[in-house]
């Protein structure tokens, strides 16, 4: 079975984010790009799968719509042990032009399982995943929580409000994955860094494809009105304030 | 023309969540001069469709069948696509809870449709149709313009208040359409939590971090949390540690909520934890440094030891609700 993990590439999820051109364009000044976190996981699952002989993975592929800056991101997965990487050489307009081109990629060469995180941390679309199953007609699952190979059946457990469900996907799949599919990122050690340098990359022309959508300006959140501190001796005063000036107990 | 809202169905219930997204619908429907039509799957309790009438909705769509006895986002979506040309929605309206993130970006490109996910109030504008969003998980904020004839959106959970505008409501089954390639994915096993208040659905969440120091010393976190009727939540650490339930886990890679309340106990305020609180109404701090990150998220804040100030916090709500 082989195993196709999409990749986003983001700034560090501590970047106090800035923008350009009149707030038309995210200021990248100083930014430190990584994997979005939810495909790190992604990456670590679909390793420790392939390390488990008894899981019968032979590959792990991962994919990345992006420009040539984005190389570094790619190399690091990489690097953490993927076996090898696609980029498609074009930059990322929205989420439904990402997924036009993954879905291309993957109808010329198909995998057994595709793993996409539940949103990116960047623009927060969540919405990658289930565009791309469309495009291609394929059975999504979201917010899945772990991803299982048992007698060659693979069996996932998805996050419903207030409980969870234990579903066996059939044939190729996506699935969508949140907090639970690994526990920590698998971290490059110096003998993966040095393999990464001579995996393959295979770098692709994006097809022609519209964007729905168009990101127009952004804001930064309002400042919060000062913190009212209450004397830690007479915390009950707290409720007071609760009830009376903020009313929402 | 119309907007079409999808109102999630549990066992035969409707939840807030949905009768923020009618009211926003009926905005919506209003500001495009057309009117909102809502579509539920599966059997519908007597009396809940009336709830939906009370926020604007004249007319709800309801298929069930025999057919659809799981949740399957191909099949869902192939029937949220069906009645969405049969009405010539040009707005779809989706939740932005698990549900809707599944199925908003597949009917999106069965639509052939521009999505705005998280979208958190009404479009700024409608030629062209714009739309705001969180984005850089509640860093900032988006403005979205969606360039194809149908929209796709899914609205933040609890940015938008509920409009009451009663409607006398018509039900109307529509028989369900041929799902020729049939339901792929096979649900073995469905846990629910029962009797507990949801995280995702609380209008009060009281939240412990580190500071808590041991899982031991939860006791009067969980007590006032029954008192005011409020969910419980932790901090990422406290959840790797097992002090707390993985469930409770809330912040940029956990739950991401918006309750009226949340009070973070012996929690730094992280950005990756504040990413998943920060469009909360208000934010109460409960901190021994002064300096924490928390502080400058909150609206009130007591600089001191947990373990002090939560009893005395308790003993405070008994008294003011009698118990
Ligand atoms: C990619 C990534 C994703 C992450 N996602 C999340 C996430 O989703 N959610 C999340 O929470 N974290 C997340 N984190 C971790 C985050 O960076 C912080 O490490 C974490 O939020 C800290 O948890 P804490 O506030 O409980 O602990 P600490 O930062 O250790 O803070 C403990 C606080 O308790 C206070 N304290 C100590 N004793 C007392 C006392 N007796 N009474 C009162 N206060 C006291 C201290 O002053 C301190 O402010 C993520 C990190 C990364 C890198």
């Amino acid at each position: 079975m082989k195993i196709l993990v999409c990749l986003s590439h983001v700034p560090d999820t501590t970047t106090r984010v800035k923008f350009a051109d009149q707030n038309t364009k995210l200021d990248s000044t100083g930014i430190q790009w990584v994997i979005n976190p939810w495909d790190e996981l992604s990456l670590t699952r679909a390793l420790e799968l392939k390390d488990d002989p008894s899981c019968g993975i032979d590959k792990v592929t991962v994919a990345h719509v992006g420009l040539a800056a984005t190389e570094p991101t790619i190399r690091k997965a990489l690097a953490i042990g993927a076996d090898d990487a696609i980029r498609i050489n074009a930059a990322p307009a929205d989420a439904y032009y990402v997924a036009a081109q993954l879905a291309t990629v993957i109808k010329n060469d198909p995998y057994d399982i595709i793993l996409c995180g539940i949103e990116s941390s960047d623009y927060n679309g969540s919405a990658v995943g289930g565009m791309l199953a469309e495009f291609l007609n394929l059975p999504s699952i979201s917010s899945v929580s772990s991803v299982a190979i048992q007698n060659g059946k693979v069996i996932v457990n998805r996050e419903i409000d207030g409980g969870k469900e234990v579903v066996v996907a059939p044939g190729p799949f996506i699935a969508i994955v949140q907090k639970g599919i690994a526990r920590e990122p698998r971290i490059a050690a110096m003998r993966g860094i040095m393999m990464a340098r001579t995996k393959p990359l295979k770098v692709v022309e994006p097809i022609d494809c519209e964007p729905l959508t168009e990101w127009l300006s952004y804001d930064l959140p309002k400042p919060r009105a000062a913190c009212k501190f209450v004397d830690p001796e007479n915390p009950g005063q707290l409720i007071g304030l609760l009830q009376n000036e903020a009313k929402i107990i | 023309m119309s907007v079409l809202i999808f109102i999630e169905n549990w066992d035969g219930k409707f939840k807030k969540i949905s009768f923020e997204l009618a009211s926003y619908g009926s905005k919506v429907a209003e500001m495009l001069r057309t009117d909102p039509v809502a579509l539920t799957i599966g059997n519908v309790a007597p009396g809940e469709v009336d709830r939906i009438g009370k926020y604007g909705i004249g007319r709800v769509i309801n298929i069930q069948n025999n057919a659809i006895h799981s949740f399957d986002s191909q099949l869902y979506s192939f029937l949220i696509d069906h009645v969405a040309r049969k009405e010539k929605a040009t707005v779809v309206l989706f939740s932005n809870n698990n549900t809707g993130k599944s199925l908003a970006p597949r009917v999106s490109v069965r639509l052939h449709a521009g999505l705005g996910a998280g979208v958190n109030q009404l479009p700024s504008g409608l030629e062209p149709f714009i739309v705001h969003k969180k984005v850089f998980s509640g860093n900032a904020f988006a403005q979205v313009m969606i360039k194809s004839p149908v929209k796709v959106l899914t609205l933040a959970q609890n940015s938008f208040d509920l409009i009451e505008n009663p409607k006398e409501v018509v039900m109307e089954s529509l028989p369900m359409p041929a799902f020729e390639q049939g339901i792929k994915t096979e649900v073995l096993e469905t846990q629910k939590q029962t009797g507990k208040i949801l995280l995702t659905d609380a209008e009060i969440v009281i939240s412990g971090g580190r500071g808590m120091k041991s899982s031991a010393n939860w006791g009067p976190l969980v007590e006032l949390a029954d008192l005011l009727g409020a969910a419980t939540a932790c901090s990422r650490p406290v959840s790797d540690e097992g002090w707390r339930p993985h469930e409770e886990h809330t912040g940029q890679t956990g739950k991401i909520i918006a309750p009226n309340l949340y009070i973070a106990v012996g929690i730094s305020g992280a950005t990756q934890h504040l990413a998943g609180v920060s469009s909360s109404k208000y934010i109460v701090a409960i901190n021994t440094d002064k300096d924490a990150p928390i502080f400058s998220a909150a609206q009130y804040g007591i600089i001191g030891d947990a373990g002090k100030i939560l009893p005395k916090l308790v003993e405070e709500v008994r008294q003011v609700k009698g118990k």
